[in-house]
C-alpha cells in the first residue's frame, strides 16, 4: 500500500467508537432458569423461554439488575430510576424468538467515562472515553455453518444451532465518539477495553474471557482530514477476539481507510470482520440500506425501576478500581513505572499479585512470571499462565529462599513442570534435582578436587583467594551441579585456612 | 337422564352426592360432541384419554374421600391458543398443525390442579384474529342457534361448545373481545378478567399487551367458579397481578345492586347498532333499576379512536410475536429440499401457513412500527390508549360500574363479513376499549333480538382488579331476567343433532 501508517496519522485523525458485548457471568439466563455454564452438549440448557416456544414469556433475572448497576457504577454512568426492555425484530435461524430483547431509548445506565494511561512520546498521558450507555439484553443462539467456503450462512451445505447460549444475559457498553487520539487510536482502543474488561474481572460480573467469547468487542474507526473538523464515514469491525487483535484491528483498518481516501474512494459504511492472521479486515455483508429494527417496548416485560437506596447499596460494595489497585500495588512492591508497565503488558499483574499472595517475594514473582516462564511461553506460544500456576511459581519462590533449590535447579523444575512432568516437588523428585547439602558429601567432593589440583589449593593456601573458582567449578561438575556453591565454597575456604 | 343440561355448579353438586361418577360425566359430553359436533365444529381435537385419566383419578380421590376443588371432575373445552403439554395447540393455523407445545401454560396446570377434565382443544379464528372463527385454517364454526351464522370470534369454539351443550365450561382468551362478542351471539356468558390477573404463561401470544384468558360458562356463577381456578399470581408472567384474587364466586351469589350507579356509555349505543339489540339491552336496564340500581350516562369522547388506535397496536405487536413461526425449531417446514437458503424456507414456509387475515395484520403491524412512521403510527395509537384509560377513570368517577351492548349486532350469516374486514373489525367496536384500558369485562345474555330471534350480550365493565363487581352486577341482572323469563336464555336454543 502507498501510505504507510505513520503516513496515514500524520494526513488524517481518527475518531473511535468502541462496543463492547459483556456476557454476565449469573448462575441463569437473563430471562429463564437455564444453566449458563460454557461447554455443555449442544441444545441442553435450553426450556420453553429461551428457546421462544409460542406462549412462553420471559422474566427478568435480578442478578442481571444489580450486574449492570454495578458496572454502570464502576464506569461513572448515571443509573436510570426508570428503565425498559425493548424488542429488536429481525429475522436469523439462530435468533429464537427473531426479536432479541434488548434496550433501546431507554437503557439502564448512561453517560459515564473512564480514563485510560497511555505512553506516548510526551510521558504518560491519560484519555478520557466517554461512555454513552449501558445496556441490557439477551445472546442468541450460536449458529455453525457447515460446508461452503466462507463458514457463514451463504453457501454452506447445511447450518447446526446450539441454543445454550441462547438467552445469556449480555451487557452492551457503548462509547460515545472518541476523537483527538490521533496517532494513539490503537492503543487507547486497547488500553480501553483492558481497562474495561480488568473493571468488569474486578466487579465479579462476568469471566471476561475474549477466547470464549465473553467479552467480545466491535471496533469503529473513521478518518477526516487533519484539521478538517468534519467526520467521516465509520466502518465497523467484528470478531475482535483478544487485546491485541482490537489494536491490531484500528491499526489495520485506519491503514486501508487511509489509503482509500488517498486514491479518492469513498469509505462504505459496513460490518467488516478482522482476520487474525494478516491483521486486516475484510467487509461482512454489506447493508445497502440501514436495517429497520422495528425497535418497540417490550410489552412482556415490566419496567426496570430500581430503588435508589438499592444503589446506594450495591455502590458501597464496589471493590478498589483497577487503576487504583495497580497505584497501591506498584507502591507496596516498590515497582519502578518500566517494570510495571511491562507486568501490565504482559497481562502477568493479576498472576504476580496471587503469587505474592501466596508468600512469594514481589521482585522474585514478578521476574520469574516476566522472565523464564514467559521465555518460555514464548517458545511455545501460549500465555505464561497457560503454563504455569501461582501456587506452583510460589512454591519454587519458596523452596530457593529455603536453599533447597538454587535458581538453575529452579530453572530445571520450572522446565519439568511445564512439560507437564507434574508438580514441582514431583519435578524435583523424578529428576533428583534437590541440592546437596550433606557437608560430608561436599566434603568428600572438595578433597578430591584438591588431590586433582595441589597446585591451585596452595595458591588458595598462600592467599590467593580468586584462584578457589577452579576448586569451586570442579565440586559443582563432580555434583551435578547441585550443590549450593556459597556453601561449597565456606567450605573449601575454611578447609584450605582461608576461612574468618 | 343426561348431566349435560346442568351448570357446572349443577353438575360439581351431583358429583360430590356420587351421583355421577367423573368419568361417565366426560362420557356424556363425549357422547354429545359426537352427536353435535359434526354440525357445530367447536372442537379441533379431542383428548378423550386424557379426559378419561383425569376424570378417574378426580373419581378415585373422591372415592379417598380426599378434599377436592368445587370444580373437580366437571368437563371444560379449552381453546387451541394455550399450550396442554403433549397436545396438538395449533392457534388455528396450518403454521402449528403438528406441534405439540413440550409444556403445560399456567392456566392449564391450575385447571389440571384443580381436577377440571379438558375434553379438547377448540376452533377459532387463526391466532385470534378475527370476530367469526372463519379464520381458522380448519373450517368455520357454527353458531348452534342457527347453523348458517357464525358463533363469533375469536373464541367461537369455545361458545359454541358451551351453546351447544357440549361442555359446560370453556376457556377463552380476549385481545378485542374475543371472549365477549362470541358469548354475547350464543347466548353464553363470558369474562375478559383484569389485565394480568389470569396469567399469559402458555398463552400464545397475538398482542401482549392485550391478551387477556378468561372464563366462559353458560352461567354467571359457573364463571366465576371458573375465574378462581384460573386466576392468581404467577411469577412467571411479570404481567401477572400480584394481589389476592377477588372474591368473584361470593360477589356472584350476592344478588344485589341496591345502591349501586350503573353508567351507560353513551358512544356504545344508538347508531350502528342493531335495533333489536338496542331494545334488549334497555329492557336489562330496566331490571337494573327494579333492583335498585341508579342508572347514569357516561360520555367516553375518545372510544371514537378506539378501534383505530387497536388496529395498529395488536397488529404491530403481532407482528412481531409471529415473527417466531420461521419454521427452524417446529412447526410446519415448506421449501426444505436443497434448493432453498435458511431465508428462502422462512419466506415460503410463512407464505404458505399464515392464513390471509393474519398475513394483513403482520403487513399492517410491520409498516406500523417501521422507522418513519412509528411516531404517526405506533406512538399515537399508544397516546389513544392514553386517553381511553382516562375517559375510563372519568366514567368510574360517576359510576361503580359501566355497561353497553356486548356487540353491534346478533351473530351475522358464515360468509357475510368475511370480504369486508372493516365491517367485521367493528363487531368489536364495544369490547374493545376494555382491552385498551386493561379493566375487566363481562358478557352475559340479555334476551333475543326481535328482528331474528337470535341472544343479545349485555356488557359489563368495571375498574382494573375490581372484577369482583362485574360478578355482582351479573349475577343479579342474570337472576332477574331468568325470573322474568321463567328459565335461563339458553333452554330456547334449538335442539341439535336431530337429524
Amino acid at each position: 500500500m502507498a501510505l504507510k501508517y505513520d503516513d496515514v496519522v500524520a494526513k488524517y485523525e481518527p475518531t473511535l467508537g468502541l462496543e463492547v458485548h459483556v456476557e454476565l457471568n449469573t448462575n441463569t439466563k437473563m430471562f429463564c432458569g437455564c444453566s449458563t455454564e460454557f461447554g455443555a452438549e449442544p441444545n441442553t440448557q435450553t426450556c420453553p423461554v429461551c428457546l421462544g416456544l409460542p406462549g412462553s414469556l420471559p422474566v427478568v433475572n435480578e442478578v442481571a439488575i444489580e450486574s449492570a448497576i454495578k458496572i454502570g457504577l464502576a464506569l461513572n454512568c448515571s443509573i436510570a430510576p426508570f428503565s425498559r426492555f425493548a424488542r429488536k425484530n429481525y429475522f436469523y435461524p439462530d435468533m429464537p424468538k427473531d426479536y432479541q430483547i434488548s434496550q433501546y431509548d431507554e437503557p439502564i445506565c448512561v453517560n459515564g467515562y473512564l480514563d485510560v494511561e497511555i505512553d506516548t512520546d510526551e510521558g504518560v498521558k491519560v484519555f478520557r472515553v466517554e461512555i454513552e450507555r449501558v445496556h441490557m439484553e439477551e445472546d442468541t443462539g450460536k449458529s455453525l455453518h457447515v460446508g461452503g467456503a466462507t463458514g457463514r450462512i451463504h453457501g454452506a451445505e447445511y447450518s447446526l444451532l446450539d441454543y445454550n447460549r441462547a438467552g445469556i444475559p449480555l451487557m452492551e457498553i457503548v462509547t460515545k465518539m472518541v476523537p483527538g487520539t490521533g496517532k494513539y487510536a490503537p492503543q487507547v482502543a486497547r488500553a480501553y477495553v483492558t481497562e474495561l474488561r480488568d473493571i468488569l474481572r474486578s466487579l465479579g460480573v462476568s469471566d471476561v474471557k475474549m477466547e470464549q467469547g465473553s467479552l467480545r468487542c466491535d471496533a469503529n474507526v473513521s478518518l477526516s482530514p487533519m484539521g478538517s473538523g468534519k467526520l467521516g464515514t465509520r466502518s465497523e469491525t467484528k470478531n475482535v477476539n483478544s487485546l491485541r487483535s482490537v489494536e491490531r484491528a484500528i491499526h489495520g483498518e485506519m491503514i486501508r481507510q487511509g489509503n482509500r481516501l488517498e486514491n479518492g474512494e469513498r469509505i462504505i459504511q459496513e460490518t467488516r470482520h478482522f482476520l487474525e492472521e494478516s491483521g486486516e479486515t475484510r467487509p461482512g455483508r454489506s447493508k445497502e440500506t440501514a436495517e429497520d429494527y422495528r425497535y418497540f417496548q417490550e410489552p412482556d416485560l415490566v419496567p426496570v425501576a430500581p430503588d435508589a437506596g438499592w444503589i446506594e447499596e450495591i455502590r458501597k460494595t464496589l471493590p478498589e478500581k483497577p487503576s487504583i489497585h495497580r497505584k497501591r500495588l506498584q507502591e507496596q512492591w516498590s515497582v519502578p513505572d518500566k517494570e510495571m508497565a511491562a507486568m501490565v503488558n504482559a497481562e502477568l499483574l493479576d498472576t504476580v499479585e496471587a503469587t505474592v499472595n501466596l508468600g512469594a517475594d514481589p521482585t522474585k514473582a514478578r521476574s520469574w512470571w516476566l522472565g523464564e516462564v514467559s521465555r518460555l511461553a514464548n517458545e511455545k506460544d501460549v500465555a505464561p499462565t497457560e503454563l504455569m500456576t501461582p501456587a506452583q511459581v510460589a512454591e519454587i519462590i519458596a523452596l530457593i529462599a529455603a536453599g533447597e533449590l538454587t535458581d538453575k535447579l529452579a530453572r530445571h523444575v520450572v522446565e519439568g513442570v511445564v512439560n507437564g512432568e507434574g508438580t514441582p516437588a514431583q519435578v524435583i523428585e523424578k529428576r533428583g534435582l534437590k541440592v546437596v547439602s550433606d557437608d560430608s558429601a561436599l566434603m568428600s567432593a572438595i578433597e578430591a578436587a584438591i588431590a586433582a589440583q595441589p597446585d591451585t589449593a596452595e595458591r588458595v593456601r598462600s592467599g590467593n583467594i580468586p584462584a578457589a573458582g577452579a576448586l569451586i567449578g570442579a565440586v559443582m561438575k563432580a555434583t551435578g551441579g547441585q550443590a549450593d556453591a556459597a556453601r561449597v565454597r565456606e567450605l573449601l575456604l575454611n578447609h584450605l585456612g582461608q576461612g574468618n | 337422564m343426561t348431566n349435560i343440561f346442568k351448570s357446572a355448579q349443577e353438575m360439581s353438586s351431583a358429583l360430590v352426592a356420587k351421583e355421577v361418577s367423573a368419568v361417565d360425566l366426560a362420557n356424556e359430553h363425549f357422547d354429545r360432541i359426537e352427536k353435535v359436533d359434526g354440525d357445530v365444529h367447536a372442537f379441533l381435537h379431542l383428548d378423550k384419554e386424557g379426559a378419561l385419566a383425569q376424570a378417574r383419578d378426580v373419581d378415585a380421590k373422591r372415592a379417598a374421600g380426599e378434599k377436592l376443588s368445587p370444580l373437580a371432575g366437571v368437563p371444560l373445552a379449552l381453546k387451541d391458543v394455550l399450550t396442554q403439554k403433549g397436545i396438538p395447540t395449533t392457534c388455528g393455523s396450518k403454521m402449528l398443525e403438528n406441534w405439540r407445545p413440550p409444556y403445560d401454560s399456567t392456566v392449564v396446570t391450575r385447571l389440571k390442579a384443580a381436577g377440571v377434565v379438558i375434553l379438547g382443544k377448540t376452533n377459532m379464528d387463526e391466532f385470534a384474529m378475527g370476530s367469526s372463527t372463519e379464520n381458522s385454517a380448519y373450517g368455520p364454526t357454527h353458531n348452534p342457534w342457527d347453523l348458517s351464522r357464525i358463533p363469533g370470534g375469536s373464541g367461537g369454539g369455545s361458545s359454541a361448545a358451551l351453546a351447544a351443550f357440549e361442555a359446560p365450561l370453556a376457556i377463552g382468551t380476549d385481545t378485542g373481545g374475543s371472549i365477549r362478542q362470541p358469548a354475547a351471539v350464543t347466548g353464553t356468558v363470558g369474562v375478559k378478567p383484569t389485565y394480568g390477573a389470569v396469567s399469559r404463561y402458555g398463552l400464545v401470544a397475538f398482542s401482549s399487551s392485550l391478551d387477556q384468558a378468561g372464563p366462559c360458562a353458560r352461567t354467571v356463577l359457573d364463571t366465576a367458579l371458573l375465574h378462581e381456578v384460573i386466576a392468581g399470581h404467577d411469577p412467571k408472567d411479570s404481567s401477572s397481578i400480584n394481589a389476592p384474587v377477588p372474591s368473584v364466586v361470593a360477589a356472584a351469589k350476592k344478588l344485589d345492586v341496591k345502591g349501586m350507579k350503573i353508567g351507560v356509555i353513551k358512544e356504545l349505543g344508538g347508531d350502528g347498532f342493531q335495533k333489536g339489540v338496542s331494545e334488549r339491552f334497555n329492557e336489562a336496564l330496566e331490571e337494573l333499576v327494579k333492583a335498585g340500581a341508579e342508572i347514569v350516562e357516561v360520555s367516553c369522547p375518545n372510544f371514537e379512536y378506539a378501534l383505530a388506535a387497536y388496529y395498529l397496536i395488536a397488529p404491530s405487536e403481532a407482528s412481531s410475536n409471529l415473527a417466531r413461526f420461521d419454521s427452524m425449531r417446529y412447526g410446519l417446514r415448506v421449501g426444505d429440499d436443497g434448493s432453498h437458503g435458511a431465508e428462502e424456507v422462512m419466506s415460503l414456509t410463512r407464505q404458505a401457513g399464515f392464513g390471509k387475515e393474519v398475513k394483513r395484520r403482520i403487513i399492517l403491524g410491520t409498516y406500523a412500527l417501521s422507522s418513519g412512521y412509528y411516531d404517526a403510527y405506533y406512538g399515537s395509537a399508544q397516546k389513544v390508549r392514553t386517553l381511553i384509560m382516562r375517559d375510563y377513570e372519568a366514567a368510574f368517577a360517576k359510576a361503580d360500574v359501566l355497561v353497553s351492548p356486548t356487540a353491534p349486532t346478533t351473530a351475522f350469516k358464515i360468509g357475510e363479513k368475511a370480504d369486508d374486514p372493516v365491517a367485521m373489525y367493528l363487531n368489536d367496536i364495544a369490547t374493545i376499549p376494555v382491552n385498551m384500558a386493561g379493566i375487566g369485562g363481562m358478557s352475559l345474555p340479555c334476551g333475543l333480538a326481535s328482528e331474528d330471534n337470535l341472544p343479545v350480550g349485555f356488557q359489563i365493565m368495571t375498574p382494573a382488579m375490581k372484577d369482583d363487581l362485574m360478578y355482582q352486577v351479573g349475577g343479579t341482572l342474570e337472576a332477574a331476567l331468568n325470573s322474568k323469563w321463567g328459565s335461563p336464555l339458553m333452554s330456547q336454543a334449538p335442539a341439535l343433532g336431530a337429524k
